[in-house]
Protein backbone atom coordinates (compact mmCIF):
# COMPACT_ATOMS: atom_id res chain seq x y z
CA UNK A 1 0.00 0.00 0.00
CA UNK A 2 2.90 2.74 0.79
CA UNK A 3 4.25 1.88 -2.84
CA UNK A 4 1.08 2.20 -3.91
CA UNK A 5 0.64 5.63 -2.51
CA UNK A 6 3.72 6.46 -3.59
CA UNK A 7 3.02 6.81 -6.84
CA UNK A 8 0.09 8.92 -6.72
CA UNK A 9 -0.84 9.91 -2.96
CA UNK A 10 -4.51 10.37 -3.75
CA UNK A 11 -4.43 7.02 -6.02
CA UNK A 12 -6.04 4.68 -3.69
CA UNK A 13 -7.38 1.30 -5.26
CA UNK A 14 -9.39 2.16 -8.43
CA UNK A 15 -10.71 5.50 -6.73
CA UNK A 16 -9.34 8.71 -7.74
CA UNK A 17 -9.24 10.60 -4.83
CA UNK A 18 -8.05 14.05 -5.89
CA UNK A 19 -12.11 15.08 -7.31
CA UNK A 20 -13.70 13.72 -4.25
CA UNK A 21 -10.89 16.17 -2.43
CA UNK A 22 -11.61 18.48 -4.38
CA UNK A 23 -15.50 18.27 -3.93
CA UNK A 24 -15.07 18.47 -0.22
CA UNK A 25 -13.09 21.55 -0.59
CA UNK A 26 -15.74 23.33 -1.99
CA UNK A 27 -18.18 21.73 -0.22
CA UNK A 28 -15.91 23.31 3.12
CA UNK A 29 -15.27 26.82 1.95
CA UNK A 30 -19.10 27.20 0.22
CA UNK A 31 -20.06 26.55 4.03
CA UNK A 32 -17.50 28.36 5.44
CA UNK A 33 -18.03 31.58 2.77
CA UNK A 34 -21.70 30.78 3.74
CA UNK A 35 -22.06 31.55 7.24
CA UNK A 36 -19.18 34.59 6.83
CA UNK A 37 -21.25 35.87 4.21
CA UNK A 38 -24.82 35.64 6.45
CA UNK A 39 -22.74 37.58 9.41
CA UNK A 40 -21.64 39.90 7.17
CA UNK A 41 -24.81 40.54 5.36
CA UNK A 42 -26.55 41.03 8.78
CA UNK A 43 -23.73 43.91 9.77
CA UNK A 44 -24.07 45.30 6.26
CA UNK A 45 -28.36 45.50 6.44
CA UNK A 46 -27.86 47.08 9.87
CA UNK A 47 -24.77 49.55 8.97
CA UNK A 48 -26.98 50.38 5.56
CA UNK A 49 -30.65 50.83 6.80
CA UNK A 50 -29.23 53.12 9.78
CA UNK A 51 -27.65 55.43 7.33
CA UNK A 52 -30.47 55.86 5.13
CA UNK A 53 -32.23 56.62 8.61
CA UNK A 54 -29.31 58.76 10.10
CA UNK A 55 -28.32 56.61 12.81
CA UNK A 56 -24.96 55.19 13.69
CA UNK A 57 -25.64 51.56 13.76
CA UNK A 58 -23.36 48.43 15.51
CA UNK A 59 -20.21 50.44 16.12
CA UNK A 60 -18.88 49.42 19.37
CA UNK A 61 -18.45 45.23 19.05
CA UNK A 62 -14.80 44.97 16.47
CA UNK A 63 -13.77 47.43 14.45
CA UNK A 64 -17.23 49.43 12.76
CA UNK A 65 -19.01 46.64 14.52
CA UNK A 66 -18.51 44.13 12.29
CA UNK A 67 -18.37 41.67 14.86
CA UNK A 68 -21.70 42.59 16.52
CA UNK A 69 -23.20 39.39 13.98
CA UNK A 70 -20.13 37.18 15.79
CA UNK A 71 -21.52 38.55 19.69
CA UNK A 72 -25.49 38.00 18.68
CA UNK A 73 -24.35 34.37 17.66
CA UNK A 74 -22.92 33.87 20.93
CA UNK A 75 -25.13 35.16 22.90
CA UNK A 76 -28.02 33.14 21.12
CA UNK A 77 -25.62 29.91 21.91
CA UNK A 78 -25.62 30.26 25.42
CA UNK A 79 -29.29 30.90 25.65
CA UNK A 80 -31.38 28.60 27.44
CA UNK A 81 -33.81 26.30 24.34
CA UNK A 82 -36.92 26.11 25.52
CA UNK A 83 -39.75 23.96 23.69
CA UNK A 84 -43.41 25.12 24.74
CA UNK A 85 -45.49 22.57 26.16
CA UNK A 86 -48.14 22.15 23.75
CA UNK A 87 -45.16 21.91 20.83
CA UNK A 88 -45.21 19.32 18.41
CA UNK A 89 -42.05 18.03 19.41
CA UNK A 90 -40.50 16.49 16.45
CA UNK A 91 -41.64 18.88 13.82
CA UNK A 92 -40.80 21.84 16.04
CA UNK A 93 -36.98 20.72 16.15
CA UNK A 94 -37.12 19.88 12.51
CA UNK A 95 -38.65 23.09 11.12
CA UNK A 96 -35.12 24.98 11.89
CA UNK A 97 -33.28 22.87 9.83
CA UNK A 98 -35.64 23.08 7.28
CA UNK A 99 -35.13 26.34 6.91
CA UNK A 100 -31.42 26.54 6.96
CA UNK A 101 -30.27 23.83 5.29
CA UNK A 102 -32.67 25.19 1.90
CA UNK A 103 -30.78 28.28 1.83
CA UNK A 104 -27.37 26.90 1.70
CA UNK A 105 -28.42 23.88 -1.10
CA UNK A 106 -28.89 26.67 -3.21
CA UNK A 107 -25.66 28.15 -2.54
CA UNK A 108 -24.12 25.47 -4.66
CA UNK A 109 -25.66 25.49 -8.21
CA UNK A 110 -24.55 29.45 -8.46
CA UNK A 111 -21.00 29.80 -10.55
CA UNK A 112 -18.67 31.75 -8.01
CA UNK A 113 -16.02 32.49 -9.92
CA UNK A 114 -13.99 31.31 -13.77
CA UNK A 115 -13.45 32.72 -17.31
CA UNK A 116 -16.31 32.54 -19.50
CA UNK A 117 -14.66 35.29 -21.95
CA UNK A 118 -13.67 35.05 -25.16
CA UNK A 119 -14.59 31.06 -25.37
CA UNK A 120 -12.99 30.04 -22.39
CA UNK A 121 -16.15 27.40 -20.74
CA UNK A 122 -15.42 28.74 -17.61
CA UNK A 123 -13.40 26.01 -15.75
CA UNK A 124 -10.00 26.01 -13.70
CA UNK A 125 -7.31 23.89 -13.15
CA UNK A 126 -7.17 23.22 -9.32
CA UNK A 127 -4.11 20.78 -8.36
CA UNK A 128 -4.25 19.23 -11.59
CA UNK A 129 -8.25 18.72 -12.33
CA UNK A 130 -10.08 20.72 -14.54
CA UNK A 131 -13.05 21.93 -12.39
CA UNK A 132 -15.58 24.67 -11.69
CA UNK A 133 -16.03 27.36 -9.54
CA UNK A 134 -19.23 26.41 -8.48
CA UNK A 135 -20.04 23.09 -6.11
CA UNK A 136 -22.31 21.89 -8.70
CA UNK A 137 -22.86 22.14 -11.92
CA UNK A 138 -26.48 19.71 -12.53
CA UNK A 139 -27.94 19.53 -15.57
CA UNK A 140 -30.85 20.91 -14.31
CA UNK A 141 -29.09 24.08 -12.16
CA UNK A 142 -31.86 26.65 -12.40
CA UNK A 143 -34.40 24.01 -11.80
CA UNK A 144 -32.72 23.33 -8.32
CA UNK A 145 -32.70 26.63 -7.71
CA UNK A 146 -36.83 26.36 -7.84
CA UNK A 147 -37.05 23.26 -6.67
CA UNK A 148 -35.01 24.55 -3.31
CA UNK A 149 -37.17 27.87 -3.21
CA UNK A 150 -40.18 25.45 -2.98
CA UNK A 151 -38.80 23.48 -0.24
CA UNK A 152 -37.76 26.43 1.83
CA UNK A 153 -41.76 26.61 2.77
CA UNK A 154 -41.73 24.19 4.52
CA UNK A 155 -39.46 25.57 7.54
CA UNK A 156 -41.82 28.09 7.92
CA UNK A 157 -44.61 26.21 7.69
CA UNK A 158 -44.24 23.90 10.00
CA UNK A 159 -42.73 26.10 12.44
CA UNK A 160 -45.36 27.75 12.99
CA UNK A 161 -47.70 25.06 13.12
CA UNK A 162 -45.41 22.57 15.45
CA UNK A 163 -45.53 25.76 18.52
CA UNK A 164 -49.04 24.79 18.98
CA UNK A 165 -49.71 28.78 19.16
CA UNK A 166 -52.19 30.58 17.47
CA UNK A 167 -50.06 33.60 16.63
CA UNK A 168 -47.47 31.70 14.34
CA UNK A 169 -49.73 29.33 12.86
CA UNK A 170 -51.25 33.02 11.19
CA UNK A 171 -47.96 33.66 10.14
CA UNK A 172 -47.30 29.98 8.93
CA UNK A 173 -50.93 30.27 7.18
CA UNK A 174 -50.12 33.28 5.19
CA UNK A 175 -46.15 32.23 4.69
CA UNK A 176 -47.17 29.31 2.49
CA UNK A 177 -49.73 30.84 0.66
CA UNK A 178 -47.55 33.71 -0.20
CA UNK A 179 -44.90 31.10 -1.07
CA UNK A 180 -46.77 29.09 -2.97
CA UNK A 181 -48.59 32.02 -5.38
CA UNK A 182 -44.90 34.03 -5.60
CA UNK A 183 -43.14 30.81 -6.77
CA UNK A 184 -45.74 30.85 -10.52
CA UNK A 185 -44.50 34.29 -10.85
CA UNK A 186 -40.57 33.47 -10.33
CA UNK A 187 -40.85 30.07 -11.60
CA UNK A 188 -42.60 31.91 -15.04
CA UNK A 189 -39.66 34.98 -15.15
CA UNK A 190 -37.03 32.60 -14.82
CA UNK A 191 -38.53 30.08 -17.85
CA UNK A 192 -37.47 33.23 -19.64
CA UNK A 193 -34.44 33.25 -19.16
CA UNK A 194 -34.35 29.75 -19.74
CA UNK A 195 -36.23 29.78 -22.94
CA UNK A 196 -33.56 32.75 -24.15
CA UNK A 197 -30.51 30.79 -23.27
CA UNK A 198 -31.68 27.36 -24.37
CA UNK A 199 -30.00 25.71 -21.63
CA UNK A 200 -31.33 24.94 -18.41
CA UNK A 201 -27.47 24.71 -16.47
CA UNK A 202 -26.42 27.53 -14.45
CA UNK A 203 -22.57 27.68 -15.87
CA UNK A 204 -24.30 27.12 -19.83
CA UNK A 205 -26.67 30.30 -18.79
CA UNK A 206 -23.43 32.71 -17.74
CA UNK A 207 -21.38 31.07 -20.95
CA UNK A 208 -24.27 32.48 -22.98
CA UNK A 209 -23.60 36.42 -21.39
CA UNK A 210 -20.61 37.23 -22.58
CA UNK A 211 -21.50 41.26 -23.32
CA UNK A 212 -23.58 43.40 -21.63
CA UNK A 213 -25.95 42.97 -24.68
CA UNK A 214 -25.93 39.33 -24.46
CA UNK A 215 -27.22 40.28 -20.88
CA UNK A 216 -30.57 38.50 -20.08
CA UNK A 217 -31.51 41.48 -18.98
CA UNK A 218 -31.68 42.82 -22.02
CA UNK A 219 -32.38 39.92 -24.57
CA UNK A 220 -35.39 38.98 -21.70
CA UNK A 221 -36.58 42.49 -22.49
CA UNK A 222 -36.11 43.66 -18.52
CA UNK A 223 -40.10 42.52 -17.78
CA UNK A 224 -38.96 39.37 -16.44
CA UNK A 225 -36.18 40.25 -14.40
CA UNK A 226 -37.96 43.08 -12.37
CA UNK A 227 -40.87 40.33 -12.07
CA UNK A 228 -38.23 38.04 -10.75
CA UNK A 229 -37.03 40.48 -8.16
CA UNK A 230 -39.97 41.42 -7.03
CA UNK A 231 -41.22 37.98 -6.65
CA UNK A 232 -37.82 36.87 -5.08
CA UNK A 233 -38.64 39.91 -2.24
CA UNK A 234 -41.90 38.08 -1.97
CA UNK A 235 -40.24 34.76 -1.75
CA UNK A 236 -37.57 35.70 0.72
CA UNK A 237 -40.74 37.07 3.36
CA UNK A 238 -38.43 40.60 2.65
CA UNK A 239 -40.43 44.17 3.56
CA UNK A 240 -42.63 45.74 1.86
CA UNK A 241 -43.85 41.44 2.08
CA UNK A 242 -42.94 40.56 5.63
CA UNK A 243 -46.47 39.77 6.33
CA UNK A 244 -45.06 36.46 7.91
CA UNK A 245 -43.45 38.18 10.49
CA UNK A 246 -45.67 41.10 10.86
CA UNK A 247 -44.91 42.33 13.92
CA UNK A 248 -47.67 44.39 15.26
CA UNK A 249 -50.45 41.94 14.38
CA UNK A 250 -48.64 38.63 14.66
CA UNK A 251 -46.07 39.25 17.81
CA UNK A 252 -43.07 37.75 16.14
CA UNK A 253 -44.50 35.47 13.20
CA UNK A 254 -43.76 31.86 12.79
CA UNK A 255 -40.87 31.98 15.09
CA UNK A 256 -42.37 33.42 17.89
CA UNK A 257 -41.95 30.00 19.81
CA UNK A 258 -38.55 29.38 19.21
CA UNK A 259 -35.56 30.51 21.35
CA UNK A 260 -31.27 29.93 21.49
CA UNK A 261 -29.98 28.61 18.70
CA UNK A 262 -33.37 27.46 17.03
CA UNK A 263 -33.94 30.55 16.21
CA UNK A 264 -30.77 31.89 15.48
CA UNK A 265 -30.71 28.67 12.48
CA UNK A 266 -34.03 30.47 11.41
CA UNK A 267 -32.27 33.88 11.46
CA UNK A 268 -29.47 32.34 9.63
CA UNK A 269 -31.67 31.37 6.96
CA UNK A 270 -32.95 34.19 6.81
CA UNK A 271 -30.86 36.56 6.21
CA UNK A 272 -28.80 33.72 3.52
CA UNK A 273 -31.37 33.88 1.29
CA UNK A 274 -30.93 37.46 0.45
CA UNK A 275 -27.44 36.34 -0.51
CA UNK A 276 -28.00 33.15 -2.68
CA UNK A 277 -30.94 35.07 -4.35
CA UNK A 278 -28.73 38.00 -5.47
CA UNK A 279 -26.09 35.52 -6.77
CA UNK A 280 -28.83 33.72 -8.26
CA UNK A 281 -30.19 37.51 -9.84
CA UNK A 282 -26.63 38.32 -10.93
CA UNK A 283 -26.26 35.03 -12.52
CA UNK A 284 -29.26 34.71 -14.86
CA UNK A 285 -29.93 38.47 -16.20
CA UNK A 286 -26.12 39.90 -15.27
CA UNK A 287 -23.93 37.31 -16.50
CA UNK A 288 -22.34 36.09 -13.20
CA UNK A 289 -18.43 35.78 -13.26
CA UNK A 290 -18.47 37.76 -16.70
CA UNK A 291 -16.88 41.03 -16.48
CA UNK A 292 -18.76 44.42 -18.14
CA UNK A 293 -18.20 44.56 -21.63
CA UNK A 294 -19.14 46.72 -24.32
CA UNK A 295 -19.03 44.43 -27.62
CA UNK A 296 -14.99 44.59 -27.59
CA UNK A 297 -14.16 46.62 -25.06
CA UNK A 298 -13.74 44.98 -21.96
CA UNK A 299 -13.76 46.84 -18.24
CA UNK A 300 -11.21 44.62 -17.01
CA UNK A 301 -10.31 45.23 -12.98
CA UNK A 302 -6.46 46.14 -12.52
CA UNK A 303 -4.43 44.50 -10.05
CA UNK A 304 -6.17 41.45 -10.01
CA UNK A 305 -5.39 38.26 -12.35
CA UNK A 306 -7.95 36.64 -14.79
CA UNK A 307 -8.95 33.67 -12.43
CA UNK A 308 -10.24 35.88 -9.51
CA UNK A 309 -11.78 38.31 -11.63
CA UNK A 310 -14.78 36.37 -12.09
CA UNK A 311 -15.43 36.25 -8.56
CA UNK A 312 -14.74 39.84 -7.68
CA UNK A 313 -17.08 40.50 -10.36
CA UNK A 314 -19.97 38.24 -8.54
CA UNK A 315 -19.33 39.61 -5.28
CA UNK A 316 -19.42 43.30 -6.91
CA UNK A 317 -22.84 42.12 -8.99
CA UNK A 318 -24.24 40.27 -5.46
CA UNK A 319 -23.58 43.53 -3.71
CA UNK A 320 -25.47 45.83 -5.97
CA UNK A 321 -28.77 43.76 -5.49
CA UNK A 322 -28.32 43.34 -1.32
CA UNK A 323 -28.04 46.76 -0.98
CA UNK A 324 -31.24 46.86 -3.06
CA UNK A 325 -32.95 44.86 -1.23
CA UNK A 326 -31.80 46.92 1.91
CA UNK A 327 -32.46 49.59 0.06
CA UNK A 328 -36.64 47.99 -0.25
CA UNK A 329 -36.38 47.44 3.15
CA UNK A 330 -36.03 51.20 4.42
CA UNK A 331 -38.15 52.84 1.59
CA UNK A 332 -41.39 50.67 0.73
CA UNK A 333 -43.91 50.33 3.38
CA UNK A 334 -45.84 46.86 4.02
CA UNK A 335 -48.56 45.27 1.89
CA UNK A 336 -51.95 44.71 2.93
CA UNK A 337 -52.50 40.65 2.45
CA UNK A 338 -55.59 41.67 -0.38
CA UNK A 339 -52.83 43.98 -2.10
CA UNK A 340 -50.45 41.40 -1.57
CA UNK A 341 -52.47 38.36 -3.32
CA UNK A 342 -54.25 41.06 -6.21
CA UNK A 343 -49.97 41.67 -7.09
CA UNK A 344 -49.36 38.12 -7.06
CA UNK A 345 -52.26 36.83 -8.92
CA UNK A 346 -53.67 39.67 -10.84
CA UNK A 347 -50.55 41.49 -11.79
CA UNK A 348 -46.99 39.41 -11.92
CA UNK A 349 -48.56 35.87 -13.20
CA UNK A 350 -50.24 37.42 -16.13
CA UNK A 351 -47.18 39.73 -16.86
CA UNK A 352 -45.05 37.00 -16.65
CA UNK A 353 -47.06 34.43 -18.61
CA UNK A 354 -47.96 36.83 -20.95
CA UNK A 355 -44.05 37.65 -21.69
CA UNK A 356 -42.93 34.43 -21.80
CA UNK A 357 -45.71 33.82 -25.02
CA UNK A 358 -44.56 36.93 -26.39
CA UNK A 359 -40.89 35.26 -26.58
CA UNK A 360 -41.60 31.97 -27.21
CA UNK A 361 -43.94 33.14 -30.46
CA UNK A 362 -40.43 35.34 -31.37
CA UNK A 363 -38.84 32.18 -31.24
CA UNK A 364 -41.30 30.12 -33.53
CA UNK A 365 -41.33 32.82 -35.63
CA UNK A 366 -37.50 32.98 -35.83
CA UNK A 367 -37.79 28.79 -36.93
CA UNK A 368 -40.43 29.32 -39.09
CA UNK A 369 -39.10 32.55 -40.91
CA UNK A 370 -41.61 35.12 -40.28
CA UNK A 371 -41.56 38.57 -40.18
CA UNK A 372 -40.16 39.38 -37.07
CA UNK A 373 -42.26 42.30 -36.87
CA UNK A 374 -45.71 41.32 -37.64
CA UNK A 375 -45.18 37.93 -35.40
CA UNK A 376 -44.36 40.48 -32.30
CA UNK A 377 -47.36 43.14 -33.03
CA UNK A 378 -49.68 39.55 -33.36
CA UNK A 379 -48.54 38.06 -30.31
CA UNK A 380 -48.97 41.30 -28.36
CA UNK A 381 -52.53 41.87 -29.83
CA UNK A 382 -53.59 38.34 -28.75
CA UNK A 383 -51.84 39.22 -24.96
CA UNK A 384 -53.96 42.32 -25.19
CA UNK A 385 -56.53 41.04 -25.69
CA UNK A 386 -56.60 38.13 -22.89
CA UNK A 387 -55.25 40.51 -20.72
CA UNK A 388 -58.67 42.62 -21.54
CA UNK A 389 -60.67 39.38 -21.16
CA UNK A 390 -59.23 38.55 -17.69
CA UNK A 391 -60.03 42.58 -16.48
CA UNK A 392 -63.48 41.33 -17.73
CA UNK A 393 -63.73 38.39 -15.50
CA UNK A 394 -61.92 40.43 -12.83
CA UNK A 395 -64.54 43.21 -12.67
CA UNK A 396 -67.72 41.10 -13.12
CA UNK A 397 -66.66 38.77 -10.41
CA UNK A 398 -66.03 42.05 -8.41
CA UNK A 399 -69.41 43.69 -9.19
CA UNK A 400 -71.27 40.23 -8.31
CA UNK A 401 -69.37 40.15 -4.93
CA UNK A 402 -70.43 44.06 -4.19
CA UNK A 403 -74.37 42.95 -5.19
CA UNK A 404 -73.93 40.43 -2.80
CA UNK A 405 -72.91 42.47 0.16
CA UNK A 406 -69.49 41.51 0.40
CA UNK A 407 -67.18 44.41 1.20
CA UNK A 408 -63.88 43.33 -0.31
CA UNK B 1 -23.14 2.53 -6.43
CA UNK B 2 -26.67 2.20 -8.00
CA UNK B 3 -27.73 -0.89 -5.88
CA UNK B 4 -26.92 1.15 -3.02
CA UNK B 5 -28.47 4.10 -3.79
CA UNK B 6 -31.36 2.30 -4.54
CA UNK B 7 -31.42 0.69 -1.92
CA UNK B 8 -31.45 3.98 0.50
CA UNK B 9 -34.21 5.46 -1.83
CA UNK B 10 -36.72 2.75 -1.73
CA UNK B 11 -36.21 2.34 1.88
CA UNK B 12 -37.26 6.25 1.96
CA UNK B 13 -39.91 5.62 0.27
CA UNK B 14 -41.73 2.35 1.84
CA UNK B 15 -40.69 4.51 4.74
CA UNK B 16 -42.83 7.34 3.79
CA UNK B 17 -45.20 5.15 2.33
CA UNK B 18 -45.94 3.47 5.63
CA UNK B 19 -45.57 6.59 7.53
CA UNK B 20 -48.77 8.07 5.60
CA UNK B 21 -51.03 5.09 6.40
CA UNK B 22 -49.63 4.83 10.13
CA UNK B 23 -48.78 8.12 11.51
CA UNK B 24 -52.21 9.27 13.45
CA UNK B 25 -51.83 12.92 13.25
CA UNK B 26 -52.68 14.39 9.71
CA UNK B 27 -49.72 16.47 9.57
CA UNK B 28 -47.44 13.92 10.33
CA UNK B 29 -48.80 12.09 7.44
CA UNK B 30 -48.63 14.63 5.39
CA UNK B 31 -44.39 14.65 5.87
CA UNK B 32 -44.09 11.44 5.16
CA UNK B 33 -45.46 11.33 2.05
CA UNK B 34 -42.84 14.22 1.28
CA UNK B 35 -40.17 11.61 1.99
CA UNK B 36 -41.80 9.54 0.03
CA UNK B 37 -41.90 11.91 -2.90
CA UNK B 38 -38.14 12.98 -2.24
CA UNK B 39 -36.93 8.98 -2.41
CA UNK B 40 -38.93 8.50 -6.00
CA UNK B 41 -37.62 12.04 -6.66
CA UNK B 42 -33.25 10.09 -5.70
CA UNK B 43 -34.51 7.53 -7.97
CA UNK B 44 -35.31 9.43 -10.61
CA UNK B 45 -31.66 11.22 -10.75
CA UNK B 46 -30.21 7.78 -10.08
CA UNK B 47 -31.41 6.76 -13.50
CA UNK B 48 -30.39 10.20 -15.20
CA UNK B 49 -34.07 11.83 -15.42
CA UNK B 50 -32.28 15.23 -13.65
CA UNK B 51 -35.44 16.84 -15.08
CA UNK B 52 -38.44 14.76 -13.88
CA UNK B 53 -36.31 14.30 -10.40
CA UNK B 54 -36.87 18.71 -10.02
CA UNK B 55 -40.31 18.69 -11.54
CA UNK B 56 -41.40 15.87 -9.01
CA UNK B 57 -39.62 18.11 -6.07
CA UNK B 58 -40.77 21.30 -7.47
CA UNK B 59 -44.92 20.66 -7.89
CA UNK B 60 -45.37 17.42 -5.81
CA UNK B 61 -43.44 18.28 -2.72
CA UNK B 62 -42.83 21.88 -3.45
CA UNK B 63 -47.06 22.88 -4.35
CA UNK B 64 -49.32 19.90 -3.83
CA UNK B 65 -48.27 18.45 -0.10
CA UNK B 66 -48.12 22.62 0.93
CA UNK B 67 -51.28 22.65 0.04
CA UNK B 68 -52.45 20.10 1.79
CA UNK B 69 -50.98 21.01 4.77
CA UNK B 70 -52.49 24.65 4.24
CA UNK B 71 -55.58 23.06 4.22
CA UNK B 72 -54.87 20.90 7.46
CA UNK B 73 -54.41 24.02 9.28
CA UNK B 74 -56.51 26.13 8.09
CA UNK B 75 -59.64 23.34 9.09
CA UNK B 76 -57.76 23.40 12.20
CA UNK B 77 -57.80 19.11 11.58
CA UNK B 78 -54.07 18.78 12.48
CA UNK B 79 -54.95 16.58 15.87
CA UNK B 80 -55.09 13.01 15.74
CA UNK B 81 -58.40 12.72 17.21
CA UNK B 82 -60.44 14.53 14.50
CA UNK B 83 -59.42 11.87 11.97
CA UNK B 84 -61.13 8.98 14.38
CA UNK B 85 -64.30 10.40 13.14
CA UNK B 86 -65.89 8.91 9.73
CA UNK B 87 -68.17 11.26 7.71
CA UNK B 88 -68.43 7.98 5.54
CA UNK B 89 -69.13 4.51 6.55
CA UNK B 90 -68.16 1.36 4.74
CA UNK B 91 -65.05 3.81 3.49
CA UNK B 92 -62.60 1.64 5.00
CA UNK B 93 -63.62 -1.42 3.38
CA UNK B 94 -64.18 0.22 0.53
CA UNK B 95 -60.48 1.83 0.40
CA UNK B 96 -59.81 -1.99 0.68
CA UNK B 97 -61.28 -3.32 -2.49
CA UNK B 98 -59.90 -0.08 -4.25
CA UNK B 99 -56.39 -0.55 -3.01
CA UNK B 100 -56.33 -4.67 -4.15
CA UNK B 101 -57.86 -3.63 -7.49
CA UNK B 102 -55.56 -1.13 -8.27
CA UNK B 103 -52.25 -3.05 -6.93
CA UNK B 104 -53.99 -5.86 -9.10
CA UNK B 105 -54.22 -3.81 -12.44
CA UNK B 106 -50.47 -2.43 -11.94
CA UNK B 107 -48.86 -5.38 -11.24
CA UNK B 108 -50.82 -6.86 -14.30
CA UNK B 109 -49.67 -3.81 -16.34
CA UNK B 110 -46.01 -4.20 -15.37
CA UNK B 111 -46.01 -7.85 -16.36
CA UNK B 112 -47.35 -7.83 -19.54
CA UNK B 113 -45.78 -4.42 -20.58
CA UNK B 114 -42.25 -5.73 -19.73
CA UNK B 115 -41.40 -6.09 -23.45
CA UNK B 116 -42.62 -2.50 -24.79
CA UNK B 117 -40.82 -1.05 -21.77
CA UNK B 118 -37.85 -2.62 -22.70
CA UNK B 119 -38.48 -1.77 -26.70
CA UNK B 120 -39.50 1.45 -26.19
CA UNK B 121 -35.90 2.24 -23.95
CA UNK B 122 -33.63 1.21 -27.04
CA UNK B 123 -34.51 4.87 -28.40
CA UNK B 124 -32.68 6.38 -25.66
CA UNK B 125 -29.07 6.33 -26.83
CA UNK B 126 -26.07 6.25 -25.15
CA UNK B 127 -25.25 9.70 -26.61
CA UNK B 128 -28.80 10.43 -25.89
CA UNK B 129 -28.18 10.21 -21.97
CA UNK B 130 -24.98 11.92 -21.81
CA UNK B 131 -26.33 15.39 -23.23
CA UNK B 132 -28.10 16.73 -20.38
CA UNK B 133 -30.65 18.57 -22.24
CA UNK B 134 -31.42 15.34 -24.49
CA UNK B 135 -33.65 14.03 -21.79
CA UNK B 136 -35.91 17.41 -21.19
CA UNK B 137 -36.13 17.63 -25.31
CA UNK B 138 -37.65 14.10 -25.59
CA UNK B 139 -40.25 15.01 -22.72
CA UNK B 140 -41.23 17.49 -24.39
CA UNK B 141 -41.49 15.74 -28.00
CA UNK B 142 -43.61 13.01 -26.12
CA UNK B 143 -46.04 15.58 -24.06
CA UNK B 144 -46.33 18.52 -26.49
CA UNK B 145 -46.05 16.05 -29.93
CA UNK B 146 -47.06 12.62 -29.49
CA UNK B 147 -49.46 12.72 -26.67
CA UNK B 148 -50.56 16.55 -26.79
CA UNK B 149 -54.43 15.34 -27.07
CA UNK B 150 -54.45 13.93 -24.23
CA UNK B 151 -51.91 16.58 -22.30
CA UNK B 152 -54.77 19.00 -23.37
CA UNK B 153 -57.36 16.86 -22.12
CA UNK B 154 -56.04 16.31 -18.70
CA UNK B 155 -55.31 20.13 -18.24
CA UNK B 156 -58.95 21.52 -19.36
CA UNK B 157 -60.15 18.40 -16.70
CA UNK B 158 -58.29 20.07 -13.98
CA UNK B 159 -59.63 23.52 -15.07
CA UNK B 160 -63.10 22.25 -15.46
CA UNK B 161 -62.52 20.83 -11.54
CA UNK B 162 -61.15 23.93 -10.32
CA UNK B 163 -64.25 26.21 -12.24
CA UNK B 164 -66.82 23.32 -10.86
CA UNK B 165 -65.53 23.61 -6.81
CA UNK B 166 -65.52 27.62 -7.34
CA UNK B 167 -69.31 27.33 -8.51
CA UNK B 168 -70.58 25.40 -5.77
CA UNK B 169 -69.37 26.67 -3.05
CA UNK B 170 -70.27 30.13 -4.13
CA UNK B 171 -73.69 28.67 -4.86
CA UNK B 172 -74.08 27.21 -1.10
CA UNK B 173 -73.18 30.93 -0.19
CA UNK B 174 -75.99 32.22 -2.22
CA UNK B 175 -78.64 30.02 -0.43
CA UNK B 176 -77.28 30.96 2.52
CA UNK B 177 -78.06 34.75 2.06
CA UNK B 178 -81.21 33.83 0.64
CA UNK B 179 -82.16 32.03 3.55
CA UNK B 180 -81.15 34.98 6.14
Amino acid sequence: MPALLGIDPLLVGDVLWTPLLIVLLKVLIIFAVGLLATMLNVWFLRKVIAGMQNRVGPNKTGPFGLLQTLADGIKLFFKEDLIPERADNFVFRLAPYLTFVPAFLAFAIVPLGGDFTGGNDGTVTWFGEVTRVQLADPPVGVLFAVAISSIAVYGIMLAGWASGSKYPLLGSVRASAQMVSYEAALGMSLATVVLVAGTLSTSGIVANQTTVGTWHLVTTGIIPFVIFLIASTAEMNLPPFDLVEAEQELVGGYNTEYSSIRFGLFFLGEFMNPITMSLLLSTLFFGGPNPIAFGDTVINIPLIPGALEGTVWVMLKMFAFLYAFVWFRATFPRLRYDQLMDLGWKVLIPASLGWFMLLAAQRVGDVAGWDPVITTVVAAIVLLVSYSLLQLALRTSRLEREREGAMF
Amino acid sequence: MELFVFICAAVMVLLGALGVILRSNPVHAALSLVLTLFGVAVLFVAQEAHFLAAVQVIVYAGAIVVLFLFVIMLLGVDKAEDIKTEPLTAQRPLALVLGVGVFAVLAAAIVTSTESVVRRGEGLSVTNVEDPDANIRQIARSIFGDYVFAFEVVSILLLVAVVGTVLLTRRQRREAVVSK
